[in-house]
């Protein structure tokens, strides 16, 4: 779940980081109205991607007028593939210096750990690839947490020792957003030093873990929403994973692996794959509805089922595939590979309810799916 | 360490639908399961083993080698630290969707019990002709054959895919290890090479790997000291970057853990890359002739 800056500021200030006073404007008028409260200010296009200043989304106005026709030109602007439908208008603030600090999920050390650069702003990444002495790297214990000691080391020796217990502070309350957030990822580019020696967040990326869903459901709402085609969308409200990749012939397969790698081997043969669409896991007795999913697309030309059970059972699988496949009657050529638990049972199964015989060979299967949609396509 | 016929293994959360399913499947095929966990049901007997409170609980009567979970995500952290504080060795723990934040507790406390844990989101681990531990068709002869190959795979659905072929073509597998496919796994794709390199039962090793994270690079780094041959294939070569292709672990992100990085990493240290996994055994007997040479 990603947060955009609008949502995720207001957790910061809650942890007792400092953000800058802000308001969002739907439309120049709001946004106007908002200026007007808060005075010279900053447009700022809310998306859930980077380098939005350098696609122009985010403007200096010093007056109501200013802002309202900079939403103007920003409300419906593109950037990085999402168009801009809202805008925070931010006080403005004098920046004296411009930092990062960061917390991430590190999987090298399957901890967390505090990024910490002075040179914040738009090229801190590139300025770290550059010269990885700009970022300080600092990982630590889940159980003992970001300590003030460590925090002091990470920005010793910067010339930072007239604002050092507020940003240790910062960092320590950055940490505690993170651990209460179930971040992934928080991010503060830039943390700014004001004129009058604040430490203020102007910036923040939040990503929170998925999988910590279940007892964050005070911010789930909150998140953006994720970028989804119609059918994508309609298969995550039923807990299955699909996504559209625009080639001619339609996967099932069970697991992660084995659908990627079945997409791997239709491209291998010639073919493109139409999606990837996993029904293994816990989604294992939901083949019916991902098969009806499926089938909405109109540009599959040929289906192909790659069972190898494992946890999932291909009998279970193979019966909802058939099933559904009677019951909808495609008029389009399906090709089955099964293997693994409950083969036997799935494979006498599609035999006599279908009249197919499966492939033994999974390459078999994958070039008759791949020949019959290219014959489709040309046709 | 790789399971073995006489590692005494427990079942925590043995009485639910899939850990009745599973633990009488590995007791079909001969793993030593001596007990299970359930709070509710302590005191009783499932399966004709007994259940107790909990792992730490299970010790004190049957001491167990490996601890292996049928555990919702949510309950996962406390299961595992109960596991590891236990004394167990091993910790296979195939759940899903744990928070990120729990998985890092269960991997301290993984540390300082000197426990060994395998996963999360793993499928487990089969030892063909001794014992599984885990939700593989470990039981299917025509998937599963005793022989001398090691294989490290990262999803559990492609590993059984691998070993099908393997089997196929007359090679048999002196163990199959899924490491897991969530970011933060306890037991790398690496340390199971690392762990199969040291097995005086495998001859060669096969390594399934996927886009997304370092785990291939990394392996690669090892395979470059060793004197057996590894044969490696690479799932996601047509997955879009951005996207979590179904395993956590699974994305392409910042133009990292991408087919090519990882193909490359693997081809410079002298490990042979299938373009498909029916290529697998063809690549191994061509590595493994030249190297009896």
């Amino acid at each position: 779940m990603n947060f955009e800056e609008h949502a995720a500021k207001p957790l910061l200030a809650k942890c007792g980081i400092k953000v800058p006073e802000s308001k969002l404007a739907h439309d120049p008028a709001e946004a106007g109205r908002a200026a007007e409260m808060i005075g010279p200010c900053v447009v700022k296009a809310q998306v859930p991607t980077g380098k939005r200043g350098k696609a122009g989304g985010i403007k200096l106005a010093a007056s109501a007028d200013d802002a309202s026709s900079h939403a103007e030109k920003i409300i419906g602007m593109e950037i990085g593939g999402w168009p801009v439908e809202k805008v925070l208008i931010e006080a403005q603030t004098k920046i004296d210096r411009e930092l990062y600090a960061a917390i991430v999920n590190d999987s090298a050390t399957k901890g967390p750990m505090l990024l910490f650069s002075q040179m914040g702003g738009m090229d801190v990444e590139e300025a770290a690839e550059k010269d990885p002495n700009a970022m300080r790297r600092v990982p630590f214990s889940i159980i003992d947490g970001l300590t003030e000691k460590s925090a002091r080391e990470a920005v010793a020796g910067l010339g930072l020792d007239a604002i050092e217990d507020q940003l240790v502070s910062t960092l320590v309350n950055l940490y505690k957003a993170y651990r209460a957030l179930d971040a992934e990822l928080l991010e503060i580019n830039p943390l700014v030093i004001t004129a009058d020696n604040q430490v203020v967040a102007l910036d923040c990326k939040l990503t929170v873990d998925d999988g910590a869903a279940p007892r964050q459901e005070a911010i789930v709402p909150l998140a953006a929403p994720e970028k989804r085609t119609e059918l994508e969308a309609k298969a995550a409200s039923e807990g299955l994973k699909y996504i559209e990749l625009g080639g001619s012939v339609g996967v099932i397969a069970n697991g992660a692996g084995l659908t990627m790698t079945t997409m791997d081997v239709i491209a291998h043969y010639g073919g493109q794959p139409a999606n990837f669409l996993e029904v293994g896991g816990e989604a294992y007795t939901k083949a019916k509805t991902a098969l009806s999913i499926l089938l909405e697309n109109p540009n599959i030309k040929s289906l192909l089922v790659n069972f190898c059970g494992a946890f999932a059972r291909t009998d279970v699988m193979a019966e909802g595939v058939v099933s559904a496949w009677q019951e909808l009657n495609p008029d389009i050529p399906i090709f089955f590979t099964i293997h693994g638990t409950g083969e036997d049972e799935a494979i006498a199964l599609v035999k006599e309810r279908l009249g197919i015989e499966p492939f033994d060979l999974m390459d078999d299967a994958v070039k008759a799916a791949v020949n019959a949609a290219n014959e489709r396509v040309s046709a | 360490m790789i399971p073995r016929k006489h590692h005494k293994i427990l079942v925590q959360g043995i009485t639910g639908k899939q850990g009745t399913f599973w633990t009488n499947a590995m007791q079909d095929y001969g793993t030593r399961i001596v007990g299970g966990v359930n709070p509710k049901r302590a005191g009783t007997e499932h399966l004709g083993v007994p259940v107790f409170a909990s792992a730490c609980e299970a010790a004190k009567s049957v001491p167990f080698d490996i601890s292996i979970m049928f555990i919702p995500p949510m309950m996962a952290k406390s299961a595992a630290i109960d596991a590891c504080e236990a004394g167990a060795k091993m910790v296979v723990c195939l759940t899903e969707h744990i928070p990120a934040h729990d998985v890092m507790e269960m991997h301290v406390a993984a540390a300082a019990n000197g426990t060994q844990i395998v996963g999360p989101n793993t499928a487990g681990l089969v030892t063909p002709g001794e014992c599984f531990v885990g939700i593989m068709p470990g039981f299917n002869h025509r998937v599963f054959q005793p022989g001398r190959v090691g294989v490290v795979s990262r999803s559990g659905s492609l590993g059984t895919l691998v070993c099908l072929n393997l089997t196929q073509q007359g090679l048999g597998q002196s163990a199959f290890y899924g490491v897991g496919g969530d970011p933060m796994i306890g037991t790398t794709s690496a340390d199971a090479v690392r762990i199969l390199d040291a097995d005086a039962g495998t001859d060669a090793i096969v390594l399934c790997g996927e886009i997304g994270g370092s785990a291939e690079e990394d392996a690669a780094a090892y395979a470059k000291t060793m004197k057996k041959p590894v044969v490696a294939f690479i799932a996601g070569r047509q997955s879009p970057p951005g996207k979590k292709m179904g395993h956590a672990g699974a994305i392409v992100a910042g133009g990292k853990g991408d087919y090519p990085t990882k193909r490359a990493a693997l081809e410079r240290a002298g490990v042979a890359v299938a373009d498909t996994p029916s290529g697998i055994p063809g690549l191994l007997k061509e590595r493994l002739a030249s190297s009896a040479a």
